[in-house]
């Protein structure tokens, strides 16, 4: 089964190492993968998008996703500008780094899990440039949301990504939100 | 031991440089290509590759740099895109006509005016004519193996020819994928070190490429004609025998697919050869006979391998990333020039789609496929060239 991914964020908070990420994750397992960017020319700040796609067979497409399975807001506003919901399926599910319950979004068509991601990594003092790493925490809750991934690859595939300390602090924000998610389903 | 990572194909194409022991790298920075020079500055650095890497003020000086390393016998690689490339122009009939076997990734984007760094084939199809092998790669893996037989190639006696690696800018160089890297004793055994026809050596110094009299020009552009034909056929010998040691293949000059029994056959290049496949697939569920072709190879142009698609085809439909203003996609005229004089060639639709990258999706492709089989239903061509989802 082919299963596709779009990642709404800001220029510089990493979705494309999220998306990178999922699919490193699903790469471990044996998954065929693919990750890239929105073409865009990014911009600190400004709404970017990545995507991913994983599959049980060799991947052919290599267009652009516009009828996700999953979508994951990195950026606990982002909503208010870009139509994160548009394409999604009918049975796809929204993954949301917000304070707030499912239940509170106040989206009805599709299932939604949020998690605080941001709470996160100011609680293990992940910052870059002064700024909340919110990509890492959000694998680990895309991998407790769908069950697409398991925690033990999201958090293989940080370390290979980042060696050391880092690796090690990144792996335990994706654990924390994948215990802390919370699913409105 | 062969291990399977997970990159970009720019890192990737980095990677091949490196696996192919490349001596010297000359490169300038462009968007959508930064990120293979980076790579391979950082292998560099890091002491992985034993290589110089020659910073340059420019793409032309790249080149130009890439020709005196050539020359003096060693191992050659670059990077570039769009104006790069065109900045590079003059230099590279240099590099082909000196017979030097370069090899240069190519990531294609769209010319400017007005800006992109979004990807078509403008950039390297118009150095069609430079003498350049080039090749169309559709996805990750292939970057690699490309580059890797593109040495072999561009290395052996028969040809003495650089050759363009051409990989869409973002729809692959900033792409994820798997990618296969063979264990390095083999690549070593499939590529052995570069033996130059010719080296400019300061204790034996000699002109080269001088000033040629109309009495000999001539045939010295045949022997480059001669060497692309050569090339066609060690294609797909090395497309083979890498298969056989690595496990990819790729047809040579052109990936077919379903192309036995189909009516309608889809041609194009690049990563659209790979999506016309989930077309190929959908429209076969619909019981419509229809095949994909990926030209793999644009230059030498496999003709025969077109004639051999035609004895059994109805209908081609071309499928261009690429305008050549004031005529047609480029696809489209080779396609048709290969077909002229054969007894009841198929009909061929031109179809423009892609340009400075607009998204070309499985589904824009069985559109096009749809209205192609009208047109092989009726057994006329209503446009000549077709623009795809062109707003009004």
């Amino acid at each position: 089964m082919l299963k596709e991914i779009r990642i709404h964020g800001r220029g510089g908070q990493g979705s494309v190492t999220a998306a990178e990420l999922l699919a490193h994750a699903a790469f471990l397992e044996g998954k065929w993968v693919q990750a890239f960017p929105y073409f865009g020319a990014e911009r600190r700040g400004a709404p970017v998008k990545a995507f991913a796609r994983i599959s049980d067979e060799p991947i052919l497409a290599h267009s652009q996703i516009y009828n996700p399975d999953y979508v994951i807001m990195l950026d606990p506003v982002i909503y208010k500008f870009v139509d994160i919901t548009e394409g999604l399926k009918k049975n796809g599910i929204l993954i949301l780094n917000t304070t707030k319950k499912p239940e509170e979004i106040g989206l009805e068509c599709w299932r939604i899990a949020t998690v605080d991601a941001t709470g996160i990594a100011l609680e293990l003092n992940l910052l870059v440039a002064g700024l909340p790493v919110v990509n890492t925490a959000i694998v680990g809750a895309f991998a407790k949301a769908t069950g697409e991934i398991e925690l033990t690859s999201v958090m293989k595939a940080i370390k290979e990504t980042w060696s050391g300390a880092a690796g090690d602090k990144n792996a335990r924000a994706a654990e924390l939100a994948y215990e802390r998610l919370i699913k409105g389903w | 031991m062969a291990q399977t990572i997970i990159d970009t194909a720019n890192h990737i194409a980095g990677y091949a440089a490196k696996a192919a022991r490349v001596k010297v790298i000359a490169a300038y920075p462009i968007t959508p290509q930064t990120t293979i020079v980076e790579k391979i500055a950082e292998f560099v650095e890091n002491g992985e590759m034993d290589s110089e890497y020659i910073r340059v003020e420019s793409e032309h000086s790249a080149m130009v740099a890439c020709i005196g390393a050539a020359a003096a016998g060693v191992r050659t690689f670059t990077a570039t895109s769009a104006h790069g490339l065109a900045l590079m122009h003059e230099a590279l009939h240099w590099a082909s006509g000196s017979r030097l076997p370069i090899v240069m990734a190519v990531v294609n984007r769209a010319m400017g005016a007005p800006w992109s760094i979004w990807p078509d084939f403008s950039d390297s199809l118009s150095q069609r004519d430079t003498g350049w092998i080039q090749f169309y790669c559709a996805d990750n893996q292939e970057v690699f193996d490309t580059i890797i037989q593109a040495y072999k190639l561009c290395e052996d006696e028969r040809v003495y020819l650089p050759a363009m690696i051409c990989l869409e800018g973002f729809i692959l160089s900033h792409t994820y994928m798997p990618v296969k890297i063979p264990d390095q004793n083999e690549i070593d055994d499939f590529l052995p070190p570069y033996k130059a026809g010719w080296i400019l050596d300061v204790n034996r110094p000699f002109s080269h490429s001088n000033l040629v009299s109309p009495e000999w020009y001539m045939e010295f552009r045949y022997m480059i004609q001669e060497a692309m034909e050569n090339a066609k056929r060690l294609i797909q010998q090395i497309d083979k025998e890498y298969g056989k040691r690595f496990g990819f293949e790729y047809g040579g000059l052109v990936e077919k697919y379903k192309c036995e029994d189909a009516d309608l056959i889809l041609l194009t290049m690049g990563t659209m050869g790979s999506e016309a496949k989930i077309a190929v697939n959908n429209l076969r569920k619909e019981g419509l006979k229809v095949g994909s072709a990926r030209i793999r190879v644009y230059r030498p142009f496999p003709v025969e391998e077109m004639r051999r698609l035609a004895e059994q085809a109805k209908m081609f439909a071309t499928i261009d990333r690429h305008i050549s203003f004031g005529m047609e996609g480029f696809l489209a005229t080779e396609v048709k020039a290969s077909l002229a004089g054969e007894k009841e060639p198929p009909l061929v639709a031109g179809f423009i789609a892609g340009l400075g990258g607009r998204d070309v999706t499985s589904e824009t492709i069985v559109k096009i496929a749809k209205k192609s089989l009208k047109w092989m239903k009726i057994g006329k061509v209503e446009k000549e060239t077709e623009w795809v989802d062109l707003r009004d």
